[in-house]
């Protein structure tokens, strides 16, 4: 006896008109032939083709690009492996430690994630740049995965893998040829969170950064900071569009791949 | 099990638990014992801007002086200068404030998702998470479109004859809350959501069939039952909001200064690293409370999924 209210319908929709009308704007804008945000000029592509001449925020989109894919597979293995650690291998030397560590990052403020690798870099006497940053935002999104991965893996039937251990399958290629696939959408959701928080930050990258490593959130916060261009708003509008598309993409290709697993479990059952 | 199996066991077992361990260790546990020092040394003119620095090569001796030479000048510092308990207080009062609004407006919608016809719901959930994955700087660039004096707030709010002259926003406590209601709404509602989705709907008709209003069984059974997932959203919301730096500098005025801000301009602007790490420990030792207490839920729904 399911009673949609009035009062919940309203609520859920303002909710999402909240979240959504301020983007919904600054896309619409995006398009926008005048300069001022009040006066609607028309639609134009202007601003869009002022980017492809703007080679500073090209340059900051290719190295934040790079880094956020070379951080996130690193994130991926390593937060992959303290998952399976903490779900499977139950008590170990120093678990009380390793799981303060791998949580405490997720709501560390980020300046202080920041400083902290920063003076780690000064102390190692590391020049700072490109790599620093990678090591940074390894550091950070390692947990997302750790969090995501772990769900995964506690809410799956572990008889799959004790029945591969009971035939002689060694416990790698039992990982291999019988976990991995099954923990696969998960791997994959961590990787793309990963990627797309280091896409996003500022702060951590602001503190690790060195000379010629700007970052395309270095960059746009350096604009901001000096008022509303529509030239931001275009990027931010090609940003939104690259993260939409991700994430459509990744929602049907995870439920095409729940459907076939469930064809195949039917399929084994008769 | 024969021997080779074990063996690669507890070799593979090895190599996974240490990458991550040292990792972390070295990236992030590390650093804070190093913030901890840097925050005991003096200021100086240099590159790096601290003295003592540690010297391995001059041994014992090295060690003396080093431990000789720490002062607690950056804490007296934090103390004794109104600017800086100023900001801590306003970085709370902030969070505070902002998370008992999102706690508010978070309720309704978490709720009204949870009671929603369930094949409509993954696609709500996945609605509420969309946003947080575009960047958080567009989300709030977003709003300085909206406030700024020229901006869509003031054009609408002028043309419907509200105001009669552009009102300021941006600048202004009441941006900075827009901003970061707006930035962490989905970390409050997702946890509320997974609670009351989970909530036995049953006990809600037993209310009712014993004559219990509605409004009654709502305070009675739905807000207890929903109180993890209301610990966990504020937990989640709270923490990183004290020491927020986008949303602040981006839409709030110059005069209120939230610690991050402080932090961010001790160390960039006055490059006084000690009195930076100073305020970095005295932001962490503040939070340590809320971040264990938000590892134990963790710790504990997971175990409830198990």
């Amino acid at each position: 006896m399911r009673r949609t209210s009035r009062f919940n319908v309203v609520s859920v929709a303002l909710g999402l008109a909240f979240l959504y009308l301020p983007i919904a704007i600054l896309v619409i804008y995006s398009f926008n032939a005048s300069r001022l945000v009040t006066v609607w000029g028309g639609w134009s592509l202007t601003w869009y083709r002022a980017l492809l001449h703007d080679n500073a925020i090209l340059q900051a989109a290719s190295i934040s690009l790079r880094v956020a894919a070379l951080s996130a597979s690193a994130a991926t293995v390593l937060g992959t492996c303290a998952a399976v650690a903490l779900v499977r291998f139950g008590r170990f030397r120093g678990r009380l430690l390793f799981s303060g560590m791998v949580y405490a990052p997720l709501v560390m403020p980020e300046v202080i994630t920041g400083l902290s690798l920063l003076l780690l870099f000064v102390a190692l006497n590391v020049d700072r740049g490109f790599w620093t940053i990678v090591i940074a935002h390894t550091t950070l999104t390692l947990c997302f995965v750790t969090v995501i991965v772990q769900a995964r893996l506690i809410g799956f039937d572990r008889s799959l893998e004790e029945a591969a251990m009971d035939l002689g399958c060694p416990p790698l290629k039992t990982f291999l040829t019988v976990t991995l696939p099954l923990i696969a959408p998960a791997i994959a959701a961590g990787w793309m969170l990963a990627f797309s928080l280091s896409l996003d930050d500022l702060v951590i990258a602001s503190f690790t950064t060195g000379p010629g490593a700007t970052t395309l959130p270095i960059r746009i916060y350096s604009q901001v900071r000096l008022g509303v261009k529509p030239e931001i708003n275009a990027v931010c509008t090609i940003m939104i569009a690259v993260v939409a598309l991700g994430t459509i993409a990744a929602s049907l290709t995870m439920k095409r791949g729940a459907a076939r697993r469930e064809r195949a479990a039917l399929g084994a059952q008769v | 099990m024969n021997a080779a199996i074990k063996s690669e066991r507890s070799w593979g077992r090895r190599a996974v638990v240490l990458m991550p361990y040292l990792w972390l260790a070295i990236f992030f546990l590390v650093p804070f014992a190093i913030v901890l020092k840097i925050s005991l040394s003096q200021t100086a003119i240099a590159q790096p801007p601290y003295v003592p620095v540690f010297d391995l090569a001059a041994g014992w001796q090295g060690l003396q002086d080093f431990f000789a030479r720490l002062t607690l000048d950056g804490y007296r510092l934090i103390v004794s200068d109104p600017i800086y308990l100023f900001s801590y207080f306003k970085s709370l009062q902030v969070a505070g404030v902002s998370t008992a609004i999102l706690l508010l407006i978070g309720y309704p919608i978490a709720y009204g998702i949870a009671r929603s016809p369930r094949g409509l719901q993954p696609l709500l959930v996945m609605l509420v998470v969309l946003p947080f994955w575009t960047s958080f700087l567009i989300r709030v660039y977003a709003w300085i479109n909206i406030l700024q004096r020229d901006g869509l707030l003031n054009d609408v709010l002028m043309r419907l004859h509200i105001i009669h002259e552009p009102a300021v926003w941006l600048a202004s406590d009441t941006a900075i809350y827009i901003g970061l209601v707006y930035s962490y709404l989905p970390f409050m509602v997702l946890p509320l959501y997974a609670t009351l989705e989970k909530m036995d709907e049953t006990l809600l008709e037993a209310a009712a069939d014993l004559g219990c209003p509605r409004w009654k069984a709502f305070w009675q059974v739905t807000v207890p039952l929903s109180l993890p997932g209301a610990a966990a959203g504020t937990l989640l919301c709270f923490i990183p909001i004290v020491g927020e730096f986008v949303i602040p500098d981006l839409l709030g005025g110059s005069r209120t200064l939230m610690i991050g801000q402080t932090l961010w301009t001790e160390f960039f602007f006055n490059r006084d690293w000690p009195v930076a790490s100073a305020v970095a420990v005295a932001l962490l030792a503040l939070l340590v409370l809320p971040i264990l207490l938000y590892e134990r839920l963790q710790q504990r729904q997971l175990q409830g999924l198990r």
